[in-house]
């Protein structure tokens, strides 16, 4: 069926007909491919998302001093904890998150600014298939830049912590896993972006959106009492997903799966709620 | 072939298209008239899906656009806002296009030699001038064969010969049995390329008739022809619906018949012609008379008289 061509006798003397097979989703995800590709701000995010990674995490450990302060101001998650050699070489991830953050919100809400989504929907007028696509390429791409990221930061970061009372190994316990932790939470970040874009079909408003959760939240949670604070502190999307790039585990803090599942649960109930608005409204 | 039936849409209070039934058959061009705000391009958003009738349905070779596996083939569509990425190149676009409909690159390449885009393919669609983002809307919309073939407004930012140019095109689609609907607000344009007409007013149906009809029954639509034989010719296009008058030996002004029926007769009986030109002016008049109820956007009277 899928390499079935649709053919029909023309009325008149119509030349031979060009080939066209149906709308499947290998198709749609390799024409969201090509429009990845061949976009500026594609390349510009995801390089600046991995210099960012790799650049802040080995400066760094190369400019960590042993006596001085022992806590970081690093992203949510890491932040006031006691420094580990795994925070410092996730030193560039709050810049990067909200980098690779942008990078999805433009890939949908691009198209709505554009106009482009009036072509993309009249070639795929399914709707869906158009979303899911961009989500697991621009989760996909993150991830691996995000890993590639992570990891040259943390072992460029190993020569410099030579030494140092806090240096680890990769084998450490828990630290391949706040390596890998930091690169999926930065993959679920950029379909973060891909949800509200297309859910607010704005790049202003999407950017907007997703700083405001990402760092904003945390900080005006403060404002709640104390009791609720404390209980709902560890739900919020980034300090879940900041879990699962901490070091070490704490008791105010959700275990790194438990982190990880609740921040893409708040990822999930957004790309449902833009699936929603994709299939429902006119465009 | 499409078709709407009872096709209503509401924003709100404000019925933008109203009731609206019509066919556009294979094998001809039909002209979508009407002046702006008429509910044209919200018609032509909701065949293909990209807006839901709030009433009523449209068909697209008798199915809705989105029942269909491959819908490129079904209707190729130039919508008037831009609907390019410019940070894309026209080629890029042309390909994303392509690859959801697994078109081979080799059509890609056709459609921009087609639209005559060669030399600018690899170029960002932003720096596009209006006319050349028209030309590859074109080559976007024949992308995957379609059996029909809409466009709004497509001359819009044209060089005379890029009318000219899609006039041949629009003629040749319709011959090789394509259905061709093409939107406009200028109808002494749309009449020279139309088969068939479809006017309407603030979203409802005015008129459904050819063009010949509706030249015949508006009583406009006269042709002025400049003949050295022009006594022979006027006894030659005499019949029950045709009037001619002559202003002197050389030039007859004919109403009743069209400009292709004259040079028809003409050329059968070997008459020369040095004029044969449709008076269309009159025929825009004709438009104006049966849509100024309907504008929505209605100049106020300058002088406070009558605003035509």
């Amino acid at each position: 069926m899928s390499a079935m061509t649709i053919d029909r006798p023309a009325g008149g003397a119509a030349p031979a007909r060009t080939a066209v097979k149906p709308v499947r989703f290998h198709r749609v995800l390799l024409s969201e491919t090509t429009k990845f590709r061949t976009i500026r701000s594609t390349w510009i995010c995801l390089t600046l998302g991995l210099v960012l990674l790799g650049l802040f995490g080995s400066i760094g450990a190369f400019t960590y001093d042993g006596g001085g302060a022992g806590v970081t101001d690093g992203p949510p998650g890491i932040a006031g904890r006691p420094l580990d050699a795994v925070s410092l070489a996730l030193m560039g991830l709050s810049f990067a998150s909200l980098v690779v953050g942008v990078f999805g919100v433009l890939s949908t809400a691009g198209e709505y600014s554009t106009g482009t989504i009036r072509s993309t929907l009249a070639a795929v007028p399914k709707r869906l298939p158009v979303l899911w696509a961009k989500a697991i390429l621009a989760g996909g791409a993150v991830l691996v830049i995000a890993a590639a990221g992570a990891f040259t930061a943390f072992l460029i970061g190993t020569v410099g912590l030579d030494g140092e009372a806090i240096a680890v190994s990769l084998g450490d316990e828990g630290v391949l896993r706040s390596l890998l932790g930091a690169a999926l939470y930065l993959a679920l970040v950029a379909v973060f972006g891909v949800a509200l874009g297309a859910l607010l079909r704005s790049p202003a408003g999407g950017i907007a959106a997703l700083v405001s959760i990402l760092l904003i939240l945390p900080g005006l949670a403060m404002l709640l009492p104390d009791s609720w604070y404390d209980t709902l502190n560890p739900y919020f999307p980034s300090n879940a997903g900041g879990a699962a790039y901490a070091l070490t585990e704490t008791a105010d803090r959700l275990s790194p799966g438990e982190g990880i599942a609740v921040f893409a649960g708040w990822v999930a109930l957004t790309l449902a709620a833009a699936a929603f608005r994709l299939k429902r409204t006119d465009v | 072939m499409i078709e709407a039936r009872e096709l209503t849409k509401r924003y709100g209070d404000k019925t933008v298209v109203d009731g609206l039934s019509f066919t556009v058959k294979p094998g001809e061009v039909t002209g979508f008239l009407g002046p702006n705000g008429a509910g044209k391009s919200t018609t032509m958003r909701m065949v293909l899906g990209l807006d839901a009738p709030t009433a009523g349905s449209v068909t697209v070779n008798g199915r809705s656009y989105a029942g269909h596996g491959a819908p490129l083939h079904e209707i190729g569509a130039l919508l008037e806002a831009k609907s390019v990425h410019p940070g894309r190149s026209a080629e890029a676009h042309l390909t994303a296009l392509a690859q959801t409909h697994g078109i081979a690159r080799g059509r890609v390449d056709e459609v921009i030699e087609l639209a005559g885009l060669q030399s600018v393919a690899g170029k960002r669609v932003g720096a596009f001038s209006l006319g050349m983002g028209q030309r590859l809307g074109i080559a976007a919309a024949l992308l995957g064969d379609p059996e029909t073939v809409m466009l709004d407004e497509p001359v819009n930012g044209l060089d005379p010969e890029g009318v000219l140019w899609i006039r041949n095109l629009l003629a040749k689609l319709a011959a090789e049995g394509r259905a061709v609907l093409l939107s406009s607000h200028l109808m002494s344009e749309t009449a020279q390329i139309a088969d068939h007409l479809v006017i309407i007013g603030r979203g409802r149906l005015l008129a459904d008739t050819t063009v010949e009809a509706f030249v015949r029954e508006t009583g406009t639509g006269a042709v002025r022809v400049a003949s050295d034989e022009a006594g022979r010719l006027r006894a030659l296009l005499a019949g029950p619906d045709v009037t001619v008058s002559g202003s002197n030996d050389t030039e007859l002004l004919v109403s009743g018949l069209g400009a292709r029926e004259i040079g028809r007769v003409a050329l059968e009986h070997g008459v020369p012609l040095h004029e044969l030109t449709p008076l269309g002016a009159s025929l825009e008049e004709a438009f104006m008379d049966l849509t100024t109820d309907e504008l929505e956007y209605r100049s106020a009277p300058a002088d406070g008289r009558s605003a035509r």
